[in-house]
């Protein structure tokens, strides 16, 4: 049995957040990381445009926090972890992250999940 | 001297750190009992191992380090460690008592080794942290083991390779081995198993390769060094790659290794849930 397989070849549905990612996503991964605090959350709630425009998002990436879009976000350099403190905000959890990339609902996306243990 | 006992492995999905207070009520739950129940074996090895110190290798999440500067390999050399609000909820542990000294001589001996580890005197631990040691010391006190926090970059490509985390984990055994104390020490390796939290492959679990990992780590980890990180993430999922710190866990032990308990469940939250506890005779 050889256990190494493929090399290099893209993954679909996959994006590495590597260096390009990194840098592209800068702003919008800081904003995010500030989110581990109360009061930062409080304060990007209170004026989403006004946090935004603080933390230097570009338009790409303040289109997708206007529209809650996580693929978007992932596209303009978003990193999923701090994306998750984002999501937290709106008390969203990985597997309504998971349903809205994905295109199913919530039920669907769960069954999914436990359909790949049988 | 002081000796590796043995290694333990679980993942630290965030809902667990919610569940895990209220373990008592959920054990019945048709959701959480395949999880729960594997854990009183692995509880029981340790009572009965009784070990002084436990080396927490895991990755942070975006609590303590951010991408402005970003570690490969950082080791806590603090007298205490403290979880902080990550964001979306999970309640904050108690603290967690380090130990300074032993956290020195593993530094010494790893940059002596040619791994040039980051070294943080103040360090915030994040859930890949404090799940699993609530899993394993449920109760707030964590059995009275100090704790030296390892955490390996899994945020930000390139990640280190699983034969990389592998030798890092030999040299954390070496460093163990070599310390004057009559100590006892666990080395804990947190997260996994597969599952990918973003992109339009999120969901992503494969069981099949899930249980091979669990069987070859045994036995065979060699065997599951030869991957590159982009297989690993092929095979595992994004997140998946965490398996990254399973194989420093197993580094760090060098004598006969036995399987104690393992355990593995599909799913809680996005992943696939592992366990593995294994002894680790002189």
């Amino acid at each position: 049995m050889t256990l190494v397989t493929h090399h290099d070849l893209p993954i679909p549905g996959t994006y590495m957040f590597d260096g390009h990612a990194a840098m592209k996503g800068y702003a919008l991964n800081k904003m995010c990381f500030s989110f581990n605090k109360a009061e930062n959350r409080e304060e990007f709630l209170k004026d989403e445009d006004a946090y935004c425009t603080k933390f230097g998002l570009n338009d790409e990436q303040r289109k997708a926090i206007k529209e809650r879009n996580v693929l978007a976000m992932i596209h303009a350099g978003g990193c999923i972890y701090y994306l998750a403190k984002f999501a937290g905000i709106f008390h969203l959890t990985v597997q309504d992250v998971g349903a809205q990339q994905t295109g199913m609902t919530v039920e669907e996306f769960k069954k999914k999940l436990k359909a790949q243990g049988e | 001297m002081a000796r590796v006992v043995g290694g333990l492995t679980t993942s630290h999905i965030p809902a667990i750190g919610n569940a895990v207070p209220r373990e008592k009520e959920l054990v019945n739950d048709p959701y959480w009992k395949p999880f729960f129940a594997a854990y009183p074996p692995a509880r029981a090895w340790l009572q009965k191992a009784k070990p002084d110190v436990a080396i927490v290798i895991y990755n942070d999440h975006g609590l303590n380090f951010f991408l402005d500067k970003m570690p490969t390999f950082a080791i806590g050399a603090a007298a205490e460690y403290r979880n902080a609000d990550e964001g979306w909820g999970i309640p904050t542990t108690p603290p967690f008592q380090g130990d300074q000294e032993l956290s020195w001589h593993i530094i010494e001996s790893l940059v002596h080794d040619e791994f040039d580890v980051t070294t943080c005197q103040e360090m915030l631990v994040d859930h890949g942290f404090t799940v699993p040691m609530s899993l394993f010391w449920p109760g707030n006190s964590y059995g009275g083991v100090k704790t030296i926090p390892v955490c390996i970059n899994t945020v930000q490509h390139p990640l280190p390779s699983p034969l990389r985390c592998f030798k890092l984990g030999q040299a954390i055994g070496r460093a163990v081995e070599s310390y004057p104390k009559d100590l006892k020490v666990v080395v804990l390796g947190t997260g996994g198993m597969s599952h990918q939290l973003d992109g339009e492959r999120a969901g992503f679990i494969n069981k099949k390769f899930d249980l091979l990992c669990l069987d070859k780590l045994v036995n065979e980890p060699e065997v599951l060094t030869r991957y590159s990180i982009h297989e690993l993430v092929r095979e595992a999922g994004a997140q998946g790659a965490e398996f990254i710190l399973w194989l420093a866990m197993r580094g760090a032990l060098s004598g006969k290794v036995t399987k104690v308990h393992s355990s593995y469940h599909v799913a809680v939250s996005n992943t696939a849930t592992g366990l593995l506890v294994l002894d680790n005779a002189a």
